[in-house]
């Protein structure tokens, strides 16, 4: 695998019992992209990133993540991604800092280097006001942006961010796209799901799980233009309508 | 037309917050009305006063006739509520949460079936799947039809969709438009700006407060001025150059473009040649059409 591909996977699959969660996907990402990784409820996504984080066994197919083996280096995966979950994952009852410093201890940062990187971070994103804040106390942007940095303070490969703007208003949804955008500008590599089309027009490329397999994959332009659809939300109707998994 | 739904200067309190601050407007019955606001702006306290979980400290609020504080149990049988969370029980299955809200209402399941039969019959394939192990969409159909089994006169669903896709929400959206049909009245919350569109009211409420109750189309009625679109195929250079220019107001991403609010003084070809200049050589701007997203970012841009 080359130093620019950072998430490369062939014919993975999983099954439980019968039924065939994921149906041999195959994608790329290269390092610095935004990848979209679309599909209605039930398609198999959630099951396709876990086995991507190394939180869950393929039964079969290959792969690499952040150059390791999905099969074999599940433990190093781990510890080389960043991983947001769509339910708010902070500790409330913690400080700002003491947050950051939780989850960078988690990954192995030493004492010194978490210094240096929270006191970058909170003079970028003008939070030095609330480093000693509770995070039950600030507001929910701002929540957002700390569970963003909480997932990519040990500089991961690439960071998976699992339905972010799930449930969140139009403004607020539109500054973590900002942050997303800083990131990647910045070369980070964003693994990103989610439901509001709109977003999936500011990823590089996109993939559409239906039924456990990825039936499109290209650019927003490129699938627009191979489904005669003005928006991406016209292109995921035309490929999700066909499913036949229960959702 | 008689309003099901009527609140007087409804004020809630936690501590110094200001939860609700004297929220009034009411919603006519058989009526499909939406409430829109950024996250802390007392929607879910709204509807927890409006489902009898909480007092409120001031004013008044009475749902399908009943008053939240003196009447609230006559109230609760008229109403079918679907709270933000999932809140079924995760470990009864499909045919047990359904038979179990229905013993709660006093009804048998078969009495109101008619009712939730285009939703339910969806989840029929699967009666004895407990329901922590559907998936999203259906787990949102059998909370609908949880809340609908004891024919309610009033429907409160507090953003019912958060989370479930495109295709599921547009169905979820065609069941909401026949429980109308059927004179149910309905209040709902969300955070996608195209469900908005296709309520008959709307309320925004923001820090607690209504700013605006009306139509869709009324809302939006002169958001076109001084509205226009930006392109390039580097759009987050462009969305920072386009921030510096003179007379822009405020610019956001919207799908595949830019939009971008503006002064009077603003002028587009002015600002290509600018954009040009700084190595955004594709940039394009015409204008837009403002839609209820344009209003609501700049309802929150103006309110901090």
């Amino acid at each position: 695998m080359d130093k620019e591909t950072v998430i490369s996977v062939k014919d993975l699959t999983k099954k439980f019992g019968n039924f065939t969660a994921v149906d041999h996907i195959t994608l790329q990402v290269r390092r610095g992209e935004i990848f979209g990784f679309l599909g209605a409820n039930g398609a198999g996504k959630t099951t396709a990133m876990r086995m991507l984080c190394g939180l869950s066994l393929p039964t079969s197919g290959t792969g690499t993540v952040a150059g390791y083996d999905i099969l074999r280096q599940a433990e190093e995966i781990k510890r080389h991604i960043g991983y947001m979950s769509q339910k708010f994952s902070l500790y409330e009852n913690l400080t700002v800092w003491e947050n950051l410093n939780l989850f960078a201890t988690i990954y192995g940062m030493s004492a010194k280097r978490i210094k240096e990187k929270t006191d970058a971070v909170f003079r970028a994103l003008g939070m030095e006001n609330m480093r000693n804040v509770l995070v039950k106390e600030i507001p929910l942007g701002w929540k957002q942006k700390l569970a963003f940095t909480a997932a990519t303070l040990h500089s991961p490969d690439v960071v998976f961010l699992d339905e972010p703007t799930g449930g969140v208003d139009p403004s607020t949804r539109r500054k973590f796209w900002e942050m997303i955008y800083r990131a990647s500008s910045e070369g980070m590599t964003v693994f990103v799901t989610t439901h509001y089309l709109d977003e999936a027009e500011y990823c590089s490329r996109i993939s559409i799980m239906v039924d456990g397999r990825i039936t499109a994959l290209d650019s927003p332009a490129g699938l627009k233009r191979q489904y005669h659809a003005g928006t991406m939300d016209e292109v995921f109707r035309i490929v999700a309508k066909d499913a036949k998994r229960e959702n | 037309m008689k309003n099901v739904i009527d609140i007087q200067n409804l004020t809630k309190r936690y501590g110094e917050l200001v939860a609700l601050d004297h929220v009034s407007f009411s919603v006519s019955e058989g009526s499909l009305f939406g409430l829109i606001g950024p996250d802390g702006a007392g929607k879910t306290t709204l509807y927890q006063i409006l489902t009898t979980l909480l007092s409120p400290d001031e004013g008044s609020a009475a749902v399908a006739g009943f008053d939240v504080v003196k009447d609230y149990r006559k109230l609760r049988t008229e109403i079918g509520y679907m709270p933000e969370r999932f809140s079924l029980y995760p470990d009864l299955t499909v045919d047990e949460n359904l038979h179990f809200f229905a013993s709660l209402f006093g009804v048998k399941v078969k009495d109101n079936f008619d009712l939730i039969a285009p939703i339910f019959d969806q989840l029929k394939k699967f009666p004895n799947r407990m329901a922590g192990a559907l998936s999203g969409g259906m787990k949102q159909k059998l909370a609908l039809s949880c809340a609908l089994i004891h024919r309610p006169k009033v429907l409160l669903l507090d953003e019912p969709t958060t989370g479930v896709d495109a295709v599921s929400r547009s169905e979820f959206w065609g069941m909401l438009a026949t429980l109308k049909e059927k004179g149910i009245t309905i209040l709902v919350s969300t955070s996608y700006m195209d469900e908005a569109e296709r309520c008959e009211r709307i309320a925004l409420i923001n820090k607690g407060r209504i700013l605006d109750v009306n139509t869709p189309g009324r809302l939006i009625e002169g958001m076109d001025r001084n509205l226009y679109n930006a392109s390039s195929k580097d759009m987050y250079p462009l969305l920072e150059a386009v921030r510096t220019l003179p007379d822009v107001k405020d610019c956001y991403t919207f799908g595949a473009t830019l939009h971008i609010t503006a002064n009077d003084g603003f002028n587009p070809d002015d600002a290509v040649s600018k954009l040009r200049q700084k190595g955004l050589e594709d940039a394009r701007i015409w204008p837009a059409k403002g839609n209820i997203e344009d209003l609501f970012i700049k309802l929150a841009k103006e309110d901090g």
